[in-house]
């Protein structure tokens, strides 16, 4: 059963399309992953699901509700926790806890009961009467995810939960995140982590510019790319017409990746190594190692979004200054 | 009853997280005696307290309300954590009331530090409580919602504090307290008309000193009107700007 439809969405700015017409589908029960570099409308689509932003077109339908007329039905069934922490720095976590159960309708006597077990069950009850500000990176992401599910939320949107925070936290939030989604909370998460995804989602979406360029669910997409087989030789310093001698030689496979000290190829059919070293042999140029590489969600994402892995990596250095 | 819950938790928050932080409590017992002292300086210590009141009273509302809302937002805003707000299951009415009566509170209780110290040093026999209590009210209610509009229309606080000035100054001089209207340059009282101010000034004049030119009722209608029209601007602006 879907919790959330999302028909032919559209968001724009004047004349920028930010969101150009994405479908797609969440089930009740699942985490689902957001995927994109940054500025492919991972945000803006959040926000329009949230009730943050207007729709410019298109259909929202969550838990049955119209996202865009029965928003405030909407907003008190989900949780929502932003990319970054925006509680009260004045006010102590426990005092941000109560404040925002507070804008739940939840009753005194439950919201008190229900902030101290988060602050148990994220490891924060030494620091409840701490204001918000003294509190580490990791301990204010902390705090803003239970801020998020004080509520008891159906759907929880974590928007980039772990960047930015200590290796630690990170983990205790994807423990944190799987434990919500075995208890029945359905995850709509967006990460520029690959490997998180990986590790949490159940299904993917992925998005480059404003476009919904795929949705599987991840072991499909994995068994998908691990249909291709990969090996990286790495030698001594070689040219540029390696490449082409090499395609010209054999020419079922395809030139991954080659670095000037190394070379990554790819094929369909099985890779011999021998032929390739005897290949290298001939040219003169010393193998110093060849690996075979299982293909990561990573290359699935590389494959699917045309967006090499470089480039994320320096936009999650950026995100986390 | 959970919508009542929400509007009490708010408007708590930010009574404890702003208005009641001892820089704000220190500024609206500093401010009214400043004004009284400017007045007393400027009269060579011949003046009148009583007649000064109103004037001491509604610009400690006005500059109190208008400063703090349109900061505590504008801050609120930067820091993002007004979107929690927004993203919470109230109406966008419920939350604009909730994030001004803070400031509406602030302003009234501002307006009785300076009629506490005169009640020390005149008699104020004969004023009319219950139409001052009014008059005290609606200024703070439009300038509060005044503050608001700042607020939607800025990104940043130092701007708030700009363009409230841009509004409060001219308000100041052109409302009656320093020059009566009818002693402005003709061409600058329609201008005197068309400001909040001069209503509620007036409204505080008559109650004070049975002093006031504009009639009772057309006083309480315009401030009534400035306010529900300021606020429904704001909450259009917001609609439109920041659920974007």
């Amino acid at each position: 059963m879907n919790i959330i439809e999302v028909k032919k969405l559209t968001k724009k700015f004047g004349d920028f399309t930010a969101v150009n017409g994405i479908s797609f589908s969440v089930k009740k029960g699942e985490v689902f992953g957001f995927l994109g570099p940054n500025g492919a409308g991972k945000t803006t689509t959040i926000n329009m699901l949230t009730g943050l932003a207007k729709p410019s077109a298109g259909e929202i339908r969550i838990a049955g509700y119209d996202g865009s007329k029965e928003i405030k039905k909407v907003q008190q069934i989900i949780g929502i926790v932003p990319d970054e922490s925006n509680l009260y720095d004045e006010m102590s976590g426990l005092d941000n806890l109560l404040f925002c159960a507070s804008l739940y309708g939840m009753k005194k006597e439950v919201r008190e009961k229900r902030a101290k077990e988060l602050l148990e069950q994220f490891s924060l009850a030494d620091t409840g009467k701490r204001p918000f500000k003294a509190y580490s990176k990791g301990m204010k992401r902390k705090l803003t995810i239970a801020a998020g599910i004080i509520h008891h939320p159906a759907i929880l949107f974590l928007d980039e939960p772990t960047t930015g925070i200590d290796v630690e936290s990170a983990r205790q939030i994807r423990r944190l995140i799987k434990e919500l989604n075995a208890q029945g909370t359905t995850i709509f998460l967006t990460t520029h982590y690959i490997e998180e995804a990986e590790r949490l989602c159940h299904r993917l979406g992925f998005i480059v510019a404003g476009k919904v360029i795929k949705v599987s669910e991840v072991q499909a997409l994995m068994e998908e790319a691990q249909q291709e087989n990969v090996v990286e030789f790495r030698t001594e310093p070689n040219g540029l017409d390696l490449e082409k001698k090499l395609v010209r030689v054999f020419p079922k496979i395809r030139i991954k990746a080659s670095t000037g000290h190394s070379i990554r190829i790819t094929s369909q059919e099985p890779i011999e190594l021998m032929p390739f070293m005897k290949f290298f042999a001939q040219e003169g140029i010393k193998v110093s190692e060849a690996k075979i590489i299982r293909p990561s969600l990573e290359d699935v994402f590389v494959k699917i979004t045309g967006i090499g892995i470089d480039k994320l990596k320096k936009e999650k250095e950026g995100k986390r200054r | 009853m959970n919508k009542l819950m929400a509007f009490w938790s708010i408007l708590t928050k930010d009574m404890k997280n702003y208005y009641l932080k001892p820089p704000n409590i220190s500024w609206g017992i500093i401010f009214p005696i400043s004004w009284t002292l400017m007045f007393f300086i400027k009269s060579d210590s011949t003046v009148d307290l009583r007649q000064i009141l109103p004037g001491v009273m509604a610009l400690s509302i006005l500059f109190g309300t208008t400063s703090m809302l349109a900061v505590t937002i504008t801050f609120e805003r930067k820091s993002r954590s007004f979107e929690r707000l927004l993203l919470a299951p109230i109406s966008l009415n419920l939350l604009m009331l909730a994030k001004t009566t803070g400031a509406i509170f602030f302003g009234i209780i501002n307006a009785f530090i300076p009629l506490l110290f005169a009640s020390l040093m005149i008699d104020l026999s004969g004023i009319n409580w219950l139409t001052t209590f009014l008059g005290v009210v609606l200024i703070a209610v439009t300038s509060t919602f005044l503050g608001l509009l700042i607020a939607v229309s800025v990104s940043e606080v130092f701007e708030a504090q700009t363009f409230s000035n841009f509004f409060r100054f001219p308000m100041m001089f052109l409302c009656g307290l320093f020059i009566p209207l009818e002693k402005l340059p003709v061409f600058l009282q329609p201008l005197s008309y068309v400001l909040p101010l001069t209503y509620g000034a007036d409204l505080l004049k008559f109650a004070i000193n049975s002093a006031g030119s504009i009639r009772l009722w057309v006083s309480l209608l315009v401030l009534i009107g400035y306010a529900l029209v300021l606020f429904l601007i704001s909450t259009h602006n917001i609609k439109r700007k920041w659920i974007y």
